[in-house]
């Protein structure tokens, strides 16, 4: 019996203990032995050509326009892919079966400790332990130990204090006149809805009993007297994330107006905010004769004809409404801003 | 402890031999001098590493990070992090011209006008669903198989540590490119924010300085992305591997393998070679997926734009659980003396559920400790059946965990099905909490089976399929016995011992009463082990080989015809067994 197994006790629970190591034939057989050497040394070959594959194709194969040949992935990158993939799986493959056909195979044994130290290893430390806090006189000397630890817990103030700078608050950037602010949008009155993406304006004529536009305030594609746009950059994104609407055609009569929104709607055209007051996705799934529109975000379902009620999913608040009207040139104009907060709920939201 | 190498694949005999101090010696010895290792590498390179196919999933985890590194690293070089608005003027034609952000048109940069940029971004992207997954995978065979027990606790909360690092690198990963898609995560979790109570609006407006979007929270998801996290999870990760080698791997039992000794393949050289070579094959389907599987095409969704959206929006998978619990929770808002709101909708499920699953995730097992006031160290694993309760409570988490995940799909779902979606919708609202009960006690009764089948095995012997026809006609399978080295793997576990109350009594000899939560434990310890199957007693399985033998010479004038095929069953050594009818007989 070789000796792996001496230093494993036989329990006497009934371990019979280790079973007696076995040969490999790549052990006793020489020819074994060498067809392993040869296979091992194969693959690590065939990782080597496959790094010069990779190499080639870098150098071969361009990306740019062809990005979609070749499965659709483009040439370079399944080349590249493919090759990086066999240089690196073959090296592993070939080292594993190293590992399994030529090195030693015998288990070896090795006993453990508790994880805990030993009780003289406790005590030793608990008294050096004491031995310093003794030395340090912090037990003694409550004064220093309090206005220590007082002036350290301090130190957080300073933390909190730089963070502040993150951003402004909700409160400090609030202005109605430019529609900054969880409050406010650039709707007012006299905006103009325009057509998202085009940012034509619309008339009442345009849309058919059933049809949903995706539109926008003007305001965000008005420019000066170069043509340069007067909102870009974050005012733009600001914007667009709060004051994108839809624009909805139905039978007057399938409409029931909410309370005091008898006037806020043109011929059967009503307007509601796009952003989800749930967490704020833009919605866009309408269903022509419910006249249901769905969030794809959340599956937030309103109810278009009934104040832009609730009636599935997780939202808990109607979509705004935003009290439309016509201009003298005969196109669709917001009567107001939202009468209430656009998008997801907030804690100081107060209705 | 001396090997016989006498054997082993005669090339290597040279290693066996002391080389001469050669160049390599006077380095080590340059080295050792400075460092002194010498000390500390003679315990480890012979470390012993048990072997399991189970034991890899870590390893995949651990190697996936380090492809992730080293793809991201890579990623950097050309990423800019920035919302600057430029026009797109790159190679790929259908986006020529469009305003976007800087990230998202240097994200186009490096998928057209880089060479391999591509592949390392979708290797990137992959390695971390690998990464994830992984640990996912590993956690659940860390807890089925008990490995999670004294004196690894604080290993099991550092590995739970690092799925939630994980997760949330995952997400401000993948909200990087300022894509439509990501755009529209990140849009949702400022909703998320702002529906903490109180600080909620001022969490958003600090994040994203100032108004969602702002121009800021890339730059700053960035920089969480590629230090503040990276950072945490290296740390964890080194700390993980510290308490492995301390505490030293867990064992299957088996013939030789005791709570006392580990046994297994030594560091140097077989582990070292299989985990270094698992590491390039780790790294190697990596690249194949890169190479050959399309992964987040963000040139299809086009930038983001806070007035956009696409149909079947999703987060990465592993964010689908919060995602489920969103969609399916109703819609409730408390408004507070008409001036404030709490968003329950939108609170609960997205802030409240996750930190209080990772909460009982990271409990699990000082719960258990603490219920079966077990307080000894295992270092022999557990096969899941033999811990009912415990396979049974994880099972229902993970049914928790589905059904959920499910939610988060339940558009495509209804897609895909041809059903309503409200219809599934209600339905996985009454699911989540019925679907985990009913798992809970199928898969305990499930053990429980198990269990008795073990002993049977045990105390019977395996069906060999051979039926017998007594002399007064009646009929029986033959059992013959299973051979000692499974038997021992069957019968090596430690008995269920339930917690019960010690009678404390006080200097009169009057007995205290036990306190109520003593009281509890003891209940909850008895309701933990109840119905368990324990492992036949020794005497037990005497008696019972004691009764086949008798049975074994009813029978006895069928042996020795030997070789009726059924010996060739694999459950015994048939050397030197003749076949029946063969020659030799």
């Amino acid at each position: 019996m070789s000796g792996h197994s001496d230093n494993l006790p036989v329990a006497d629970d009934g371990n019979p203990g280790l079973p007696e190591h076995t040969w490999r034939p790549t052990d006793v057989d020489p020819k074994a032995e060498k067809r392993a050497e040869r296979q091992v040394a194969a693959l690590f070959g065939l990782s080597a050509v496959c790094a010069v594959l990779f190499v080639v194709a870098y150098f071969s194969l361009q990306v740019g326009d062809n990005h979609d040949t070749v499965l659709g992935l483009g040439a370079s990158n399944v080349a590249l892919g493919s090759a990086l993939g066999g240089a690196l799986l073959f090296i592993g493959i070939g080292i594993i079966q190293w590992a399994r056909k030529l090195m030693a195979d015998h288990e070896i044994s090795e006993l453990r400790h508790p994880a805990a130290s030993s009780d003289e290893d406790r005590a030793a430390t608990v008294a050096a332990l004491q031995a310093g806090l003794e030395e340090s006189g912090i037990g003694r000397r409550p004064l220093v130990r309090n206005s220590m630890l007082g002036a350290i817990g301090l130190l957080g103030a300073p933390v909190v204090v730089l963070l502040r700078d993150l951003g402004p608050t909700n409160a400090q950037v609030a202005d109605a006149a430019t529609g900054q602010g969880l409050e406010h949008t650039v709707w007012k009155q006299g905006v103009r809805i325009v057509r998202d993406v085009v940012g034509t304006p619309i008339r009442p004529s345009d849309i058919e009993i059933g049809d949903l536009f995706n539109a926008e305030p003007a305001t965000i594609f008005e420019t000066d007297e170069d043509g340069e746009p007067l909102i870009e950059g974050v005012p733009l994104q600001v914007a667009k994330s709060k004051g994108a609407v839809v624009l909805i055609r139905m039978d007057p009569a399938d409409n029931t107006p909410g309370r005091g929104r008898k006037n806020w709607s043109v011929d059967g055209i009503l307007c509601y905010s796009k952003i989800c007051t749930h967490v704020g996705c833009p919605i866009s799934l309408n269903e022509r004769k419910t006249h249901h529109l769905l969030c794809p975000c959340h599956q937030s379902t309103f109810d278009l004809a009934d104040a832009g009620r609730v009636i599935f999913g997780p939202a808990a608040r109607a979509l705004p409404q935003l009290p439309i009207a016509v201009d003298s040139e005969g196109y669709l104009v917001a009567q107001s801003d939202f009468t209430e907060p656009v998008g997801p709920s907030y804690w100081e939201r107060d209705y | 402890m001396a090997i016989d190498t006498s054997k082993v694949a005669t090339s290597n005999s040279s290693a066996a031999t002391p080389a001469k101090p050669g160049r390599a010696g006077a380095v080590a010895t340059w080295a050792d001098e400075r460092l002194g290792l010498a000390g500390m590498a003679k315990k480890n390179l012979r470390k012993v590493f048990p072997d399991h196919w189970s034991f890899m999933l870590g390893e995949i985890a651990l190697w996936s990070f380090v492809v992730l590194l080293l793809s991201g690293v890579f990623l950097t070089l050309w990423f800019t992090p920035s919302m600057s608005e430029i026009h797109y003027e790159g190679s790929y034609d259908q986006m020529r011209g469009i305003a976007m952000s800087e990230a998202m048109a240097s994200t186009l940069g490096i998928s057209f006008d880089v060479r391999g940029g591509l592949l390392m971004r979708q290797m990137h992207h992959w390695a971390a669903m690998l990464f994830i997954a992984s640990m996912m995978i590993h956690l659940l065979r860390v807890f089925f198989t008990g490995a999670h027990r004294k004196p690894r606790e604080l290993n099991w909360v550092i590995g739970s540590l690092l799925l939630l690092l994980g997760t949330l690198e995952g997400f401000t990963g993948y909200s990087l490119p300022d894509d439509l898609l990501s755009g529209t995560g990140v849009r949702a979790a400022d909703g998320f924010m702002k529906s903490i109570p109180v600080v909620g609006s001022y969490m958003s407006f600090f994040l994203f300085g100032g108004e969602f979007p702002g121009d800021s929270i890339i730059p700053r998801l960035y920089i969480i992305h590629v230090l503040l996290i990276p950072g945490l999870l290296l740390a964890l990760i080194a700390a993980h591997m510290l308490l492995l080698v301390y505490h030293k791997h867990t064992q299957w039992p088996g013939p030789g393998r005791t709570e006392e000794n580990v046994v297994g393949f030594p560091m140097l050289p077989v582990y070292a070679a299989k985990a270094g070579g698992f590491f390039f094959i780790v790294f190697g389907v990596t690249a194949l997926m890169g190479g050959l599987m399309q992964i987040n095409p963000i040139w299809l969704y086009g930038p983001y734009d806070p007035s956009k959206v696409t149909a079947g929006s999703q987060p990465d998978w592993y964010m689908g659980w919060p995602d489920g619990a969103l969609r399916i929770m109703p819609g409730w808002e408390t408004h507070l003396f008409g001036n404030f709101t709490i968003a329950w909708n939108v609170f609960l499920p997205i802030i409240v559920l996750p930190g209080l699953m990772f909460t009982i995730l990271m409990l699990l097992p000082f719960l258990e400790a603490w219920i079966t006031g077990d307080k000894r160290e295992h270092h022999l694993l557990q096969r899941p059946r033999n811990a009912p309760t415990r396979t049974a409570l994880m099972v229902a988490l993970m049914t928790f965990y589905g059904l959920l995940w499910m939610a988060g799909g339940n558009d495509i779902i209804a897609i895909k099905l041809n059903s309503s979606i409200n219809t599934i919708t209600y339905m996985l609202r009454f699911l989540v909490f019925v679907g985990p009960i009913i798992a809970f006690v199928i898969t305990r009764r499930w053990c429980i089976s198990l269990q008795r089948h073990d002993n049977e095995k045990l105390l019977h012997g395996y069906e060999t399929g051979i039926i017998m026809r007594s002399p007064e006609g009646g009929y029986s399978e033959k059992h013959l016995p299973i051979n000692p080295s499974a038997a021992y793997v069957l019968s090596a576990r430690e008995r269920d011992e339930v917690y019960t109350v010690e009678q404390e009594t006080d200097e009169n000899g009057i007995p205290a009463p036990a306190s109520r939560a003593k009281a509890l434990r003891a209940k909850l310890s008895t309701l933990w082990f109840a119905d368990n199957v324990q492992a036949p007693t020794a005497a037990e399985i005497e008696a019972a080989h004691h009764h086949a033998d008798h049975e074994h010479e009813l029978q006895a004038a069928l042996d020795g015809h030997a070789a009726d095929g059924h010996q060739f069953d694999g459950h015994h050594s048939v050397e030197g067994d003749p076949l029946r009818g063969s020659d030799q007989h």
